[in-house]
């Protein structure tokens, strides 16, 4: 508990104790009249403070102000009654004060909760000068210097491992829980903590264009993007209250003139408690507070699993996805190609692959990596010129003095060679070299171990059709999709036409449902920002892809992007059975009180009770680890 | 120009109600409050001294949410 809410405690309990002496002990009337006003004022004095100040700052319809209201009018009604009864006031600020202070407590305990999970700023970094560990701010160190992670610390910026040999735990970045090794070579992203060994970091990026500072950034901006039912609650309320106070002020006159005019007794006592407690009831807190809490808890939550949610809207717009489209590469399969076959070869299929190697060193498309790799060792990349990349098809250049080129069967007939199709499945990388063809090679993708799963879930999730987007082959992207369960290929794409394939896809969408793609953040920028949804995979340490995306999966599973749906899917339910619920118990407490069914007791228990259950139905939001 | 303070602030509809208050302060571009980190952003408009504009700010919060706190 804060200090704040341990004074507001103290407060409750003295004036609970003043509220029930005067209440059970039989006592002069006057002696218990002053212990009602004693408890009253240590309870309610904030509440009729900051009512005052409101209609001082001209924000007059606001809880305190429907609370003070409400209250003070009760006492005045009892004095003018004299009936000496002032319980229902006191008691009336009592329990409001006290579904105050859960709410309150409820809240700060969630959002540290939260917080604490999420807390991957590191305070410092290590230099070693003269011997000794000097600490640093994260902000001040220079690209290229060394730091020095100590065991228990967070990694404060990303680099490559000089010195040391240690496990890592990636938790708080992709919620995975399997702890990472690394030793001298390995590629570290800032975030993790260090827990084993000391390490001697080579940093290659400035603290501010480290991993760790673009997703605080990204969640700190998060608020910024309101969804459509917080702003529905946010309007709501500033025509709920004000209309609420109107109709109690008509509740207390019209009907007493309509019976003084028709001849009857007005009973005014009557009508104005009536008001009165109708007043108390109509508080909007249940809604203005569970509402934003929900978004909070549901963002939160995603978070703690490593699924980045950008905004509240896109929480919104994710649980009405129904078409969800992947890029192959990266998202569903390794991105790790191998050489798997080499055919057709005039020449040794070690020199092959090193002319191919050479030709592709100066990409880093993952074909090219594999290409290298099966090479061999370090390429002499002096031998190369003359490099010409030609989107979608391939590269030309020369090695050595010959012109070798390497692509598809596009490339092979713009340069007008004859060229042989290949039966194996796999991407085909066909050369030619001096314009002559000399075979070719066979280049197959992974699939990831869950993408079948994950395709499933997606399914069992609602999501009605799924799309795989490659710039592979037919034959290979149906091989992938016929595994898989994918209900669509669109293969053989250039990076520009997925953009338009998309866009055709967008436009066959059903009103009021949502397209996501999924990409792994490398040459799709222009379609995540496109779709509806972006949402970028394994985007850790890829700076384009955390821009350009809605939603970032901090690991590359693809379990994660079902996980994602639910997980919006159940924050957006919450939202929805807390508006419903809190609007549909106020409107029928309204309806019993202006009927004269209800009393003040009853009113404050509805609405201190429906605003502790839409509070706790919220914080709901906040379990999603085992959907 | 960017920066960020912390705050304290009880109820995420009284964060919503402080970031609109903000933002309609004169010398704030934007203005963005996270309830879950506690904390405020503010974007300044060209050449505003960030010392006056955030005591104004501040006035306007506690307009808005009397138990509100930005620590300067």
């Amino acid at each position: 508990m804060t200090k704040k809410q341990k004074k507001m405690l103290y407060r409750i309990l003295a004036a609970a104790v003043l509220f029930l002496a005067a209440k059970l002990i039989p006592l002069p009337a006057p002696v218990s009249a002053a212990l009602y006003f004693a408890a009253y004022l240590t309870v309610g004095c904030d509440i009729l403070r900051k009512a005052w100040k409101g209609i001082c700052n001209r924000q007059v319809f606001d809880e305190n102000f429907l609370m003070a209201v409400a209250t003070v009018g009760a006492i005045a009604l009892a004095l003018y009654e004299r009936s000496g009864d002032y319980s229902e006031a006191v008691a009336v600020m009592l329990f409001y004060q006290i579904g105050e202070l859960f709410q309150s407590y409820a809240v700060g305990k969630s959002r540290r909760s939260i917080t604490a999970l999420m807390d991957i700023r590191p305070d410092y970094a290590n230099i070693e000068r003269d011997g000794k560990l000097e600490q640093v701010d994260p902000d001040d160190v220079a690209v290229g210097t060394v730091i020095t992670v100590q065991p228990g610390e967070k990694v404060p910026i990303d680099g490559v491992v000089e010195d040391g040999v240690s496990t890592l735990n990636t938790a708080a970045l992709t919620g995975e829980s399997l702890p990472r090794d690394v030793s001298a070579g390995d590629e570290i992203i800032s975030g993790c903590i260090n827990m084993t060994g000391v390490l001697k970091v080579h940093t290659t990026k400035a603290f501010g264009e480290s991993t760790v500072s673009k997703i605080l950034e990204l969640m700190e901006n998060s608020s910024s993007h309101k969804s459509r039912s917080e702003s529905f609650i946010s309007r709501f309320a500033k025509v709920y209250t004000p209309a609420v106070c109107y109709s109690a002020l008509a509740l207390a006159i019209l009907p007493p003139l309509a019976l003084t005019v028709s001849g009857a007794d007005a009973d005014w006592g009557t009508w104005v408690y009536r008001a009165l407690t109708f007043l108390v009831i109509s508080c909007p807190c249940a809604l203005v507070i569970s509402i934003p809490l929900s978004f909070f808890a549901g963002l939160g939550g995603a978070g703690k699993e490593g699924v980045l949610i950008k905004g509240s809207n896109y929480l919104e717009a994710l649980s009405q996805t129904k078409t969800v489209v992947f890029d192959k590469t990266g998202t569903l399969t390794q991105g790790v190609f191998e050489v798997s076959a080499v055919h057709h070869s005039p020449m040794a299929q070690e020199k092959l692959l090193e002319y191919a190697a050479l030709a592709e060193c100066a990409s880093s498309h993952p074909i090219s990596k594999s290409l290298q790799k099966a090479a061999g060792g370090a390429l002499d990349r002096s031998r190369v010129t003359d490099i010409q990349e030609h989107s979608g098809r391939g590269v030309t250049a020369v090695v050595d003095g010959v012109t070798v080129a390497a692509g598809n069967g596009k490339l092979m007939e713009e340069l007008g060679v004859a060229w042989h199709e290949c039966h194996s499945v796999g991407t085909i990388v066909h050369i030619a070299v001096n314009g002559e063809y000399a075979g070719h090679i066979v280049i197959s993708d992974v699939e990831k171990p869950h993408s079948r799963d994950a395709i499933a879930a997606l399914k069992a999730a609602g999501v009605t059709k799924t799309v795989m987007l490659t710039g592979d082959i037919q034959k290979v992207a149906d091989y992938v999709a016929r595994d898989l369960g994918v209900d669509e290929v669109r293969a053989e794409l250039l990076p520009a036409d997925k953009v338009a394939r998309v866009e055709e896809l967008l436009k066959a969408e059903p009103e009021g449902a949502k397209l996501a793609f999924v990409g792994d953040g490398i040459n799709d920028a222009p379609v995540l920002s496109r779709a509806d949804i972006g949402i970028a995979m394994g985007a850790m340490g890829s700076d384009a892809a955390i821009e350009a995306a809605d939603v970032v999966l901090m690991d590359d599973d693809p379990m994660k992007i079902a996980k994602a749906i639910k997980i919006s899917r159940k924050c957006i339910r919450i939202v929805h059975e807390n508006i419903v619920f809190s609007l549909g118990v106020k409107l029928l407490c309204l309806l019993l009180v202006a009927l004269g069914f209800a009393n003040m007791w009853m009113g404050i228990f509805a609405d201190v009770g429906v605003m502790v259950l839409a509070v706790l139905n919220a914080i709901r939001a906040l379990r999603v680890h085992d959907l | 120009m960017k920066k960020t303070y912390p705050i304290e602030v009880d109820c995420a509809n009284c964060a919503n109600l402080m970031e609109d208050a903000a933002k309609k302060t004169e010398g704030v571009a934007d203005a963005v409050v996270n309830f879950m980190t506690q904390k405020m952003t503010v974007e300044f408009a060209d050449g505003q001294d960030p010392k006056t504009v955030m005591k104004a700010v501040l006035k306007n919060c506690k307009k808005v949410e009397d138990d509100c706190e930005i620590y300067l």
